[in-house]
């Protein structure tokens, strides 16, 4: 299951991205928020965006996208927010005698219940499974309103992780990082021998030969640095 | 008349002592991203001012009891450092720094869109580095620049900005002097797209006419400032 599902960078692209600020005559695609982006006639307001008097606002600083009716923001910087069904990598961080509490990089810690946990695990015995440090690549079973969730263990691929090292990217550099079609993540992985599974909240996992793994290393901080000075 | 020993602080031209007109502010400087480990950040400097914001979150707010199930909450604190005036100013949290922490966190719950976070907290430390005058307006400007760095979602920037009386004649943005020895201050938050208000107080007593001329003056500065606010968001990651 390499890779999972393509990530979907905190769900801020649907559409294709715009070409060019044709649509409002803008010279720059980098909107910020109060920002009039038009009438809102015949236009869905997309992620980042309100419909408020006939007119669009835009209530995050990112690129404005244009697709498929909607008028998205895609974000220049995201905190993770759990949706059911997300593929994440999380972190142990409390146990008590049928679950465990998971952290996810997002506001709310999330909650692996024994029973959705790995195997066949007696009440009280926890910790013996997964103790508090370790790192775990689950599901999103259920997110309730009030933004608490539940993540599940049982599926394919979904385990504790006892090799390699978790890396870390802004959830929003998810797209870029995996490319069109999966096909940068696929030359990453061809070119670095490792095995990668990047998570929706913005962690990979990435294992394989020291070498490897630093090549990893590298690009990831070339991507950030690249995103945080500006690449388009 | 002329507040301590009738100091003459503007001219007859309409000059004003540091050589500005009466409806000019003060030199502006916004900088996102000072701060690394914060999810947004901004440095702001304005005439001598100087503040530095930072923006976590949202986070899960804690303790618990500060948890609202329908929104989240902003937890503001606004604080001067000791070497940020000339006589050194006690560390801590005083009565003052409470205050405007109060009301700029009033100020930003009526942009900030807290209904999508419920039991979250953003938290926003506002410190004051160097102090000249109108450091509310300074922090509250600055901190609406930093929620945006942060890619929280806001219906609007809120921009700060203060006039007042000296020596009877309405002045916008106040410096030291005017502030310590002129007669009046009006700060204003200020939604610059729509003219809305969020935030206004007053020190010292204005006439009905002088209390619109000030609110003139702070309405045309927003406009200025919130250029000012924009490149500092565009130019920093296009």
């Amino acid at each position: 299951m390499n890779g999972g599902p393509v990530a979907r960078p905190d769900s801020m692209t649907k559409g294709k991205r715009a070409t060019g600020s044709r649509n409002h005559g803008r010279a720059s695609l980098l909107v910020i928020p109060g920002e009039d982006l038009g009438d809102s006639e015949g236009k869905e307001p997309g992620h980042g965006v309100i419909s408020t008097g006939g007119r669009l606002k835009a209530v995050k600083r990112g690129m404005l996208r244009d697709g498929g009716g909607a008028i998205s923001v895609e974000p220049t910087h995201t905190t993770y927010f759990p949706r059911p069904g997300d593929l994440v990598i999380g972190y142990i961080e409390g146990c008590t005698n049928n679950l465990w509490f998971v952290e996810l990089g997002a506001p709310f810690n999330a909650i692996l219940p024994m029973s959705l946990g790995p195997g066949k695990i007696d009440f009280g015995g926890t910790r013996s499974v997964m103790d508090i440090g370790d790192a775990i690549i689950c599901r999103i079973q259920e997110v309730e309103e009030t933004h608490s969730s539940v993540v599940t263990m049982k599926g394919m691929g979904l385990r504790k992780i006892r090799s390699g090292v978790v890396e870390e990217v802004d959830p929003h550099l998810l797209g870029r990082l995996i490319g069109k079609g999966g096909e940068s993540l696929r030359r990453m992985k061809e070119d670095t021998a490792c095995r990668i599974v990047v998570a929706d909240n913005g962690r990979m996992w990435i294992d394989g030969e020291l070498d490897g793994i630093l090549e990893v290393r590298r690009k990831l901080n070339e991507l950030s640095s690249i995103a945080k000075g500006g690449g388009n | 008349m002329g507040g301590y020993g009738d100091v003459q602080m503007i001219d007859e031209n309409g000059i004003r002592v540091d050589g500005r007109g009466p409806a000019d502010i003060r030199p502006i400087t916004i900088e996102t991203g000072v701060v690394p480990v914060a999810d947004g950040s901004c440095r702001m400097t304005w005439g001598t001012n100087e503040a530095i914001v930072a923006v976590y979150g949202p986070m899960e707010a804690h303790p618990r009891k500060i948890q609202r199930q329908d929104r989240a909450v902003l937890d503001v604190a606004y604080n001067m450092a000791p070497f940020s005036t000339t006589d050194r100013m006690r560390p801590g949290f005083n009565r003052r720094s409470r205050e405007v922490s109060k009301v700029t966190k009033d100020a930003l719950e009526s942009v900030v869109m807290l209904e999508l976070y419920p039991r979250s907290k953003i938290r926003i430390n506002i410190e004051i580095v160097s102090a000249e005058a109108g450091t509310r307006c300074v922090g509250l400007t600055a901190a609406s620049v930093a929620l945006a760095d942060a890619g929280i979602p806001m219906t609007e920037m809120v921009v700060s900005v203060a006039s007042g009386k000296i020596n009877d004649i309405v002045v916008c943005d106040l410096n030291k002097e005017e502030d310590n020895y002129g007669e009046a201050d009006l700060p204003m938050g200020i939604l610059p797209n729509t003219g809305e208000l969020v935030f206004l107080q007053m020190d010292g007593d204005l006439s009905q006419d002088e209390f619109k001329q000030a609110w003139q003056y702070n309405m045309d500065a927003s406009k200025e400032i919130h250029k000012i606010m924009v490149d500092a968001l565009r130019g920093n990651s296009s």
